[in-house]
């Protein structure tokens, strides 16, 4: 186990290796110019160069990435072209707001889908199955921004439920915290829950159909008990490994939800810097992004051991 | 953005290729599907017929006429510059078709290309799979606003950025396919008789991945979709002059609450057409697998 | 690894993530007044030297002072000053700062501290390098006394000590003013009526100021940024929301006080709300501008320039981007109307009933050859993006070959600065605005200037608006001053550096509760109490 742990994290290095070859030389190509923005309005070619000069961007590709690469090994993601302050602060003031949507949407999406998901498998054929396959692709075709805006109107200003936008930290009162969440954790999860629940479906039905299920059906044993303990632990996997998937899928859509509910996350913090040739922000979060989606497959890969006592690494 | 489902189980021993009667009977019990198939066939005429719908020059402005609610003469009203938001839709379906189309097309072929020769060729194989991992693991979103960032807005652009981000996806599925047909036995049968790799590729693999890789095409389209809406609504879509559903939503978005068919008529049109693709995808999916259709 | 392990290794990961949240939130004391703030837009830069950014000038008023001020009827009033005196020649004046002022990190404000800050002020800012021309050099007498010494009479000396918008001559210390004019100080200490606390700042999102109980206001009432500036308010929180709507509706719902800018086109959504109230209190407004590229064809040929002085409609570019002409008019002159030296001197080609004729006319004898001409625009900034699509669309009427390059704000600022020719990446035309006192006089105003390489960008050169701009400086009476910009003008619709577009007003929206908000163009916050 630990031998599997261990060549898994060492190609993990690798994965995000080339993230970060990527990125950097994504950014190294690009026309726009973060001097020109600094330097302001009234600019002269002589600013530019200077303020060039001082951030070292006209150094060559090789020294440029080595420079990032050491400051990296230190744990020095740089500092922001911007705002002079250091990348790792930057991300450490908007990781609570993200990090709180996106565990929000994981927990009320996979409470909600996986019963949806198994209900309707258990009900398979009839009008509650059917109904759960619509809402399902429903979910998937209505864009976040747009399922955002209608709930806003909804909840927000039409019945006065629910706050409109903002943060609240969690440490500033628990019930706030949750209340500002429900809105953009519903409008972000809505495609999560899709899809989540037709695969608990697919995944359930693959199981429901097997030999031991009837056996265990044959021994008199519950329906109920029979979905649970038996069905949904070996309908797990493909479940996992979608919930991991769909890290991705959270934090594409925590980009939008973050705009449109006014959420300071890192989703906003992203774009931001992307649209103003932030570079080293953009290096940094990309980076970090990439270590959470892998480390996340990676656990989701290792949880397999716990639904599957077949699987040993 | 969305996934695709895990890949459908390949009924053993033997060569299933999709006929027309399995959709045909797929079809009939899925009533949603034909509808599916109906509207985007649909939607793609009207994109096809959108100069003779439109009733004006969807780029002709006219601030006078500006935020004009739906009436006879706007039948989906005015937008702020006092564009003819009907005509601008019509045109719209152009370009979002256009980009669904495209980057399911493009991404289906490439990521089959590369899946085919990463299933055989092991070195390349664990390279590519980094580089494949190493994109996904960049949010499909940032990926393309970044690559936007780097180019002008234009359709090709916003098409080439997608595809870049859906590709990985469609190599993970042709690769797992081709790796488990691989260990068919009729296929290692035709390796012992020595069949050239072209004709094994040709005769036994290609005709298993096709039906899955339609499939995961209608999926990616529908993403596809929505992707470029989203793109335009950071701002980091196709240029703002060509309308296309995401654009004429972005514009219109800080006027929803009085101005709300800015976002609805756009907004209705991309959601029925991404749902027609999916129910779509489903019904030929359904078609596909024997054991799931009697099932469901 | 048993299933123990691994549920105690996430929770481990998952705390981790949860621990690395930093920024602890001030508790706030009982009874507290807070004021919440949308600002126009997000602060990045804390240098308001090096950048004439308006969010970042308004955060220098927050927290920095100055020495004079303009107030609402344009006159120079002393701030930090407390007497000032101009010696016969008019060459020497003498200041002697007030008693009692002091930076935030509890340092007085001496004579070294304001002249090495108008020194760095002088380095950038257009009127500053015409007094920095002028000044034989600044002296300090004792810690509260200096001088300023010219080599000839400047009568907009204490103008440009006033100069009410970017960039404005703040007074920092001296320790600060010594950085060099073109990197940014990253320290925000001023002896403003308001602190900056650092701490709290979240960039992207939230600035955070506090009431400077050591300040000193003056005794007159606050009229622009002249008279006393008290602070009624104990903390002020600036929250960017990037989404004009999710902007309306919480002001609304009350969770902010004070919209800065709201577009026009929302203002029925707030007017159905009784606790909340929509004003202009800005007197001078924006004006749009259309600035050429003069160094490539077709815009590098006057002819081109003035065919469009036909054919561009101002109520057009008042409607797209305010909405309607409540909140905008049409004003055919370089600069502000509403403003002294304002006039319709040589406007004629811009008012009446567009010639899209003479346009055509023009066009031809400037020989266009059919060259391509690029409309650089900023989808994110509305006011740019409408005028880039009137524009292009009034273009494309004329039958010339016009695109128009989306991008945003960003990528706009970089492609402006670029002089290479439109196949590699250049520009011919883009679209910004500026702010009423941005524009009111020769002096100010730097789009109008004809110094080629040393120009705003787009470059222009002509020797006769430059020859006319230092004629005004040199006008000493205000009837002389009103002819010299007259001139000025009829040269400018003559060789048209840039096509004014449209003025507008955005408005403010604040709830009742509020009082004291200050008539201004730039947005102050003193005076301001919240019941």
């Amino acid at each position: 186990m630990i031998a599997y742990v261990i060549r898994r994290l060492l190609s993990t290095v690798v994965v995000m290796a080339v993230v970060a070859f990527v990125v950097f030389s994504l950014l190294y190509l690009t026309p726009g110019d973060p001097a020109a923005v600094i330097a302001g309005d009234i600019a002269t070619d002589e600013d530019i160069h200077r303020i060039h000069e001082r951030l070292g961007l006209d150094d060559p590709f090789v020294v440029q990435f080595g420079r990032w690469v050491a400051a990296l090994a230190h744990g020095d993601l740089g500092t922001s072209i911007f705002t002079n302050l250091p990348v790792t602060q930057l991300i450490g003031q908007r990781i609570e707001p993200t990090v709180s949507l996106t565990l929000c949407t994981l927990v009320v999406s996979i409470a909600v889908a996986l019963p949806l998901g198994v209900l309707a498998s258990a009900k398979a054929g009839t009008w509650l199955d059917r109904a759960v396959m619509a809402f399902s692709v429903l979910g998937f075709s209505v864009p976040v921004f747009v399922l955002a805006y209608i709930l806003i109107l909804t909840f927000s200003v039409q019945l006065d439920w629910l706050p409109v936008q903002g943060y609240r930290n969690f440490r500033d009162g628990a019930w706030e915290w949750l209340r500002h969440l429900i809105l953009p954790s519903i409008a972000l999860g809505t495609v999560y829950v899709a899809l989540i629940t037709r695969i608990t479906r697919a995944s359930m039905l693959e199981v429901l159909a097997q030999d031991y299920v009837r056996t265990a059906q044959a021994k008199g044993l519950a329906p109920g008990e029979v979905l649970i303990s038996h069905a949904l632990k070996n309908a797990a996997i493909p479940v996992m490994t979608i919930i991991g998937i769909g890290v991705a899928l959270l934090i594409s859509g925590a980009i939008v939800t973050e705009t449109v509910f006014a959420l300071p996350g890192i989703g906003r913090l992203t774009v931001d810097a992307i649209l103003r040739r932030d570079y080293p922000i953009i290096q940094g979060v990309t980076l970090i992004f990439s270590a959470v989606y892998v480390l996340v497959n990676l656990a989701v890969d290792l949880s397999y051991a716990l639904f599957d006592p077949r699987i040993r690494y | 953005m969305a996934t695709a489902l895990p890949a459908t189980p390949i009924v053993a021993g033997k060569s299933v290729s999709p006929t027309w009667r399995r959709f045909r009977d797929a079809f009939r019990r899925h009533p949603m599907a034909l509808v599916g198939g109906a509207i985007l066939a649909g939607m793609i005429a009207v994109a096809v017929l959108a100069p003779w719908l439109a009733t004006i020059d969807p780029e002709a402005v006219s601030p006078i006429k500006r935020l004009r609610p739906p009436s006879a003469a706007y039948w989906f009203g005015t937008d702020m510059l006092g564009r003819d938001v009907y005509s601008r839709v019509v045109y719209g379906a152009r370009v979002s078709l256009i980009v669904g189309l495209a980057v399911a097309l493009v991404s289906t072929l490439l990521g089959m290309a590369i899946g085919l020769v990463t299933g055989y060729i092991r070195w390349l194989d664990a390279i590519v799979m980094r580089v494949m991992d190493g994109l996904m693991s960049i949010p499909s979103v940032l990926l393309a606003i970044a690559l936007m960032a780097l180019t002008k807005a234009s359709v090709g652009n916003v098409i080439a950025a997608i595809t870049l981000a859906e590709v990985p996806r469609v190599v993970r599925l042709v690769r797992s396919l081709v790796l488990t047909l691989r260990e068919q036995t009729y296929v290692e049968a035709a390796i012992a008789a020595g069949t050239t790799l072209p004709r094994i590729l040709a005769r036994h693999i290609l005709p298993n991945i096709v039906a899955p890789l339609l499939v995961q095409g209608t999926y990616v389209c529908g993403s596809a979709m929505i992707t470029e809406a989203i793109l335009s609504f950071i701002g980091a879509g196709t240029p703002p002059n060509i309308p296309s559903w995401g654009n004429i939503m972005a514009e219109g978005r800080s006027l929803f609450q009085i101005a709300g068919y800015l976002i609805l008529f756009p907004g209705l049109c991309l959601s029925l057409t991404v749902l027609a693709v999916n129910l779509l995808g489903d019904g030929m999916r359904d078609a596909l697998d024997p054991r799931l259709a009697r099932r469901m | 690894m048993t299933r123990r392990a691994v549920f105690r290794s996430i929770a481990v990961i998952g705390a981790l993530l949860l621990g690395t949240a930093l920024g602890a939130p001030a508790a706030l004391a009982q009874g507290q007044k807070v004021l919440k703030f949308i600002p126009q837009a997000d602060l990045r830069i804390l240098d308001p030297i090096t950048t004439t950014a308006y969010i970042t000038r308004n955060h220098g008023y927050m927290i920095y002072d100055t020495l004079f001020a303009i107030d609402a009827k344009f006159q120079v009033q002393p701030q930090m000053v407390d007497k000032y005196e101009m010696s016969k020649d008019q060459l020497t004046y003498t200041f002697t700062l007030r008693d009692g002022l002091k930076f935030h990190d509890g340092q007085p404000v001496r004579s070294n501290d304001c002249i090495a800050s108008i020194e760095r002020w002088a380095k950038r800012d257009a009127l500053g390098q015409k007094l920095a021309e002028v000044t034989q050099g600044w002296k300090a007498v004792d810690d509260k006394t200096f001088t300023l010494t010219l080599k000839r009479p400047f009568p907009l000396a204490l103008e440009a000590l006033a100069k009410p918008s970017s960039n404005v001559p703040f007074i920092m210390p001296e320790r600060i003013a010594k950085t060099d004019a073109s990197t940014n100080i990253t320290e925000a200490i001023g002896s403003g009526p308001f602190k900056f606390v650092k701490e709290e700042w979240v960039p992207g999102s939230k600035v955070v100021y506090v009431k400077n109980t050591d300040y000193v206001p003056r005794k007159e009432p606050p009229s622009w940024a002249a008279g006393g500036k008290v602070v009624k308010v104990d903390r002020v929180e600036w929250i960017y929301i990037p989404d004009s709507a999710t902007a309306a509706a919480a002001l609304n719902a009350g969770e902010v006080d004070w919209w800065e800018q709201m577009p026009p086109d929302l203002i029925p959504l707030l007017a159905k709300n009784k606790s909340v109230k929509v004003e202009n209190i800005d007197p001078l407004g924006s004006m749009g501008l259309l600035r050429f590229n003069f160094l490539y064809p077709p815009f590098n040929n006057v002819k081109m320039r003035q065919a469009l002085l036909y054919v561009i409609d101002q109520s057009d570019y008042v409607l797209g981007i305010a909405g309607s002409m409540k909140n905008g008019r049409t004003c055919y002159s370089y600069f502000t109307c509403g403003t002294p030296l304002s006039s319709e001197v040589g406007a004629a080609p811009m008012k009446g009933k567009r010639d899209f004729e003479k346009a055509k006319e023009l066009i031809k004898e400037s020989g266009y050859k059919g060259e391509k001409i690029v409309i650089i625009d900023a989808t994110d900034q509305p006011i740019v993006h409408s005028q880039s699509l009137l524009t292009g669309e009034t273009l494309r009427k004329l039958g010339l070959n016009v695109e128009v390059q989306a991008g945003d704000w960003g990528t706009l600022i970089t492609r402006r600065s670029s002089k290479e020719p439109i196949d590699k990446g250049g520009w011919s035309i883009f679209h910004t605005w500026l702010v009423g006192p941005d524009l009111t006089n020769p002096a100010v105003n730097f789009a109008i200037r004809g110094s080629g390489d040393k120009a705003w960008f787009g470059w222009p050169t002509d020797a006769k608006l430059e020859e006319l701009r230092d004629a005004w400086f040199a006008a000493t009476d205000p009837a002389s001053s009103k002819k010299a910009a007259d001139a000025v003008q009829a040269r400018a619709f003559e060789f048209v550096p840039y096509i004014p577009t449209a003025q507008f007003i955005l408005p403010t929206a604040y709830r009742t509760n509020l009082s004291g908000v200050i008539i201004a163009p730039m947005t102050l916050m003193w005076n301001v109490e919240k019941h």
